[in-house]
């Protein structure tokens, strides 16, 4: 039986875990500032090698944003689905957020690979290292969030929608929001700034 | 095949040096000792379920003191086979060690006491005292901080690893200074054994950071408002958000160091572009906030000894408050003065200096506010007071002669000088390590149960105070002189070698004084029913931990204490303690993940350090799937009924604080060290002749 000092003991505890997440966003976003720092320090430092501007592709980059920013606002809605119980929306709208966030994936690692393939690889030159650590380090963000939310989904249908899956739920969206957040800063310090 | 089975692992890896040697065998034989204790007195499972696996803070505090004592031996030992070395290096003796040892033993020095001592010291006062300091029953997160505990105790391991596997140690000095760190110039594994040290316990002291923000900015007790709050929780508070806004630098940047050794990236670098400068940048700009991370939880120590040994409300609690505040906030905007030398230009030096010239300021005005406290109190001079009388003295002259190195043109001549090493020593160890003494045999009795003995703790006082006096004012008198830092030889007509003998000598004495502050703790022990404080406040104290029993409950607070001014335990003992209405209380439940998730950390770090791929990604996946377990395991909770924690408040003994009004200052009673030496010898002889061992 639910008493009222329990319901209150679980919003407390909602509320910690939801501020200590926000922290620890906080810590993440300044690992990502000192690589942001370290690629405005390097970036000209190609060493006699092309530049930004003969490697990237304006197009591809502005689609992966696109896919990004969608995907951001599918699990928008689904957040909202789980906060109103509705367990079918929550699985549909992750799914398309889930594939989303995997097209991205798929877009990013094969930049790379082509890159890499031209013999650009990331032990060429300062400029190279930092491009793909800063860019790099984005995706293995995305990755763990695509593996967390394949597991959270999973418990999802097997658990239903609980109040701590809820929380689960609403702690994976902030951190997908703030993956978007960190790749419009990539999107315009990285790709954008070369082609201005 | 061996390559892809053990990596750069080979026979070549084993100690063959006499210093390797020694230490692993030491390491072995401990273990195997201390392996065959527990298992003959059958205490595996009590330890695995009482200790090991527990979420107490208060536990995980203790086991925070345990470890950084050990580590304060081995650091400690270190020191002195530096002074050793360099007070017989002079002329034609080149001392006993050799030149890249001797980089070795100065780099493990730094890094042990910085990130081993100070950081577990801090981080075990901070985990039992900040909860029972602010009403709370336990962490926002008990999880995360048992997560914390055991990847700092990873760290500790993999910091010690290379006496039993690869002989080396980092040779670069304890922040691995690029270029001298990247592969070209230290091929060895030492380096490696470093970055994973300090990259493991690093991320547990930015995830403890987290959990204790949380705790304290969202579970004070009510009434409690961030006005209210005691200053010992101030000073943690600042320093962990210090703590948050650096130590993901620092990983960062390792992450980065380790890019280029590892996959050849060139961020540092000589060649294709690499910046070492941006290196130096990016480490001080978390190295220099980690040494006020350490320092401003010491003043929160000093600010409580201060008023309840003065019997007085700190004098203006919320110019101290500012003056933490002021200080966290500058001390993320000096980091440049550690090389001023780089050649960033004068403007760029003039900021820095100025700005570390600023930082002064608060820090004088914390200074003034102990100082004031004690103006018209009546003192009572317990060690606890002593350690805040030898810090006032101590970091007045750290501080200023810190200040005459923040003048550029006065750091180009004293810029790696012994000077500046004398300078952070009085900081961190008349500054830290005394705050963390003090805090320790101020909380010991809520601790342990029972106090301190006072008359040998003040022997372990004046060893510290005159040893460290003699070991450090010559080591300012040699950077003046012109004597630079690292040296582990110099020419004999400089004339050094008496200031660094004098030095060796002040060493031993502080070494004398480590082993009566151990000696302190078994007569204690041996004295512990005379010592005992049954009241749970035995200083007469005022903020809340000293309310509950000494120790304290598993479950802090039975009622969670209504607060109403700054020092609440003062205000209900003047006003009377209301009679308690019981209540049910939540408790974690005990769990191993952070154990798991430490052992692999631990393994994975070793896998990179020797090229072992497949323990590499075998350990990230146990990483991986531990951590989902836990966070998705719902069950992490139980309930303790009203009547349950009344039985346990009922037999309790109670001995209502009024009753409790002794002299302190009073330490005839205490045993002193010739009747120490003669309890000890009668009962090692009684042991010997009735060969009790047999019936342990």
């Amino acid at each position: 039986m639910v008493t009222a000092t329990e319901t209150g003991h679980q919003e407390a505890a909602n509320d910690r875990v939801m501020f200590g997440f926000w922290v620890y966003l906080m810590t993440d976003l300044l690992m990502f500032a000192v690589l942001f720092a370290v690629y405005a320090v390097l970036h000209g430092n190609t060493m006699g090698g092309p530049s930004g501007r003969d490697l990237f592709s304006l197009p591809l980059a502005l689609t992966e944003t696109i896919i990004l920013l969608t995907s951001s606002f599918t699990c928008g809605i689904g957040m909202i689905a789980a906060r109103r119980g509705r367990i079918n929306q929550v699985l549909v709208w992750y799914g398309i957020t889930f594939a989303l966030g995997l097209v991205f994936l798929g877009l990013e690692l094969r930049e790379f690979a082509e890159l890499i393939h031209e013999g650009h690889t990331l032990s060429r030159n300062a400029f190279l290292s930092s491009f793909f650590t800063l860019v790099g380090t984005h995706g293995l963000h995305i990755i763990s969030g695509l593996l967390w939310m394949a597991i959270t989904l999973v418990f999802v249908v097997s658990r239903g929608l609980n109040p701590h899956m809820v929380r689960k739920l609403g702690l994976l969206s902030l951190y997908w929001h703030f993956l978007d957040i960190v790749w419009i800063f990539i999107f315009t310090i990285v790709y954008l700034r070369v082609f201005v | 095949m061996k390559e892809l089975l053990i990596g750069n692992l080979g026979l070549k890896a084993l100690p063959h040096e006499w210093f390797t040697i020694g230490a692993a065998v030491t390491f072995i034989a401990m273990g195997l000792f201390v392996v065959l204790a527990i298992t003959h007195l059958k205490r595996w499972k009590w330890l695995w379920s009482e200790w090991l696996t527990s979420v107490d803070p208060k536990k995980i505090g203790i086991m925070y003191f345990i470890v950084a004592g050990f580590m304060l031996l081995r650091g400690g030992l270190d020191a002195i086979m530096i002074w050793l070395q360099q007070a017989l290096s002079s002329g034609s003796s080149h001392g006993y060690l050799s030149a890249d040892h001797f980089q070795q033993i100065f780099t493990a020095h730094g890094n042990i006491m910085v990130f081993f001592v100070a950081m577990g010291f801090v981080f075990g006062l901070i985990n039992y005292i900040v909860p029972l300091q602010i009403g709370a029953r336990d962490l926002a997160s008990p999880f995360l901080n048992t997560l914390g505990f055991w990847l700092y105790v990873a760290g500790v391991l993999m910091v010690n690893m290379f006496f039993l596997l690869g002989s080396e140690y980092a040779a670069t000095g304890w922040l691995g200074v690029a270029p001298l760190s990247g592969r070209e110039f230290s091929p060895g594994v030492g380096v490696d054994y470093m970055i994973w040290s300090l990259q493991i316990s690093g991320i547990g002291t930015t995830l403890g950071a987290i959990n204790f923000i949380m705790t304290i900015l969202r579970m004070r007790a009510p009434g409690m408002s961030l006005r209210k709050m005691p200053l010992f929780t101030w000073g943690s508070l600042c320093s962990m958000i210090m703590a948050v806004t650096v130590f993901p630098l620092l990983t960062a940047t390792l992450f980065l160091l380790f890019f280029d050794r590892y996959l050849g990236t060139h961020f540092f670098t000589t060649t294709a572009g690499g910046d070492p400068m941006m290196y130096t940048n990016l480490i001080w700009m978390w190295g220099h906030p980690e040494v006020y991370i350490l320092m401003l939880p010491s003043f929160g120590v000093f600010s409580e000894v201060v008023s309840t040994f003065s019997r007085k409300r700190i004098a203006s609690y919320t110019s101290n408050v500012v003056g933490m505040i002021g200080v966290s906030a500058l001390a993320l905007s000096v980091w440049l003065h550690h090389f001023f030398t780089m050649g960033a230009g004068a403007n760029v030096n003039a900021f820095f200096g100025l700005m570390t010239m600023i930082i002064a300021i608060p820090t004088t005005v914390l200074v003034f506010t102990w100082i004031a406290t004690m103006y018209k109190g009546r003192i009572r001079f317990s060690t606890p007071m002593l350690w805040f009388l030898g810090f006032v003295g101590l970091f007045s002259v750290g501080g200023m002669t810190g200040v005459l190195l923040a003048v550029p043109p006065a750091d180009f001549q004293l810029h790696n000088s012994l000077f500046l090493v004398a300078h952070f020593h009085t900081m961190v160890i008349g500054g830290v390590l005394f705050g963390i003494f003090a805090g320790i045999s101020y909380w010991f009795p809520k601790i342990a149960g029972f106090k301190l003995n006072e008359r040998i703790g003040r022997y372990a006082f004046w060893c510290w105070l005159i040893g460290f006096l003699m070991a450090f004012t010559p080591l300012y008198v040699l950077g003046i002189m012109g004597a630079t830092r690292r040296l582990d030889h110099y020419d004999s007509s400089t004339g050094w070698q008496p200031f660094f003998i004098m030095a060796l000598v002040g060493g031993i004495i502080i070494m004398i004084g480590v082993a009566l502050q151990f000696v302190q703790i078994i007569a204690s022990v041996i004295q512990k029913r005379r010592l005992v404080d049954t009241t749970g406040d035995p200083w007469n104290g005022r903020s809340l931990e000293w309310s509950v029993a000494s120790p304290a409950p598993f479950y802090n607070f039975a009622v969670v204490p209504q607060v109403s001014s700054r020092d609440a335990y003062w205000e209900m003992k003047q006003q009377g303690i209301p009679k308690p209405s019981y209540e049910d209380i939540h408790m974690p439940n005990n769990t191993a993940s952070g154990i798991y998730i430490s052992a692999f950390a631990f393994l994975a770090g070793f896998g990179f350090v020797w090229d072992i791929v497949w323990l590499i990604i075998v350990s990230i996946l146990g990483i991986i799937v531990c951590v989902i377990t836990r966070t998705f395991n719902e069950e992490t909770e139980y309930t303790l009924t009203a009547d349950e924690v009344e039985k346990i408040e009922r037999d309790r003994i109670i001995v209502t604080p009024a009753a409790h009004r002794g002299n302190d200052s009073d330490t005839s009673e205490d045993m002193g060290l010739t009747e120490f030496v003669k309890v000890v010898t009668k009962w090692a002889l009684d042991v010997v002749k009735n060969k009790r061992w047999r019936t342990w």
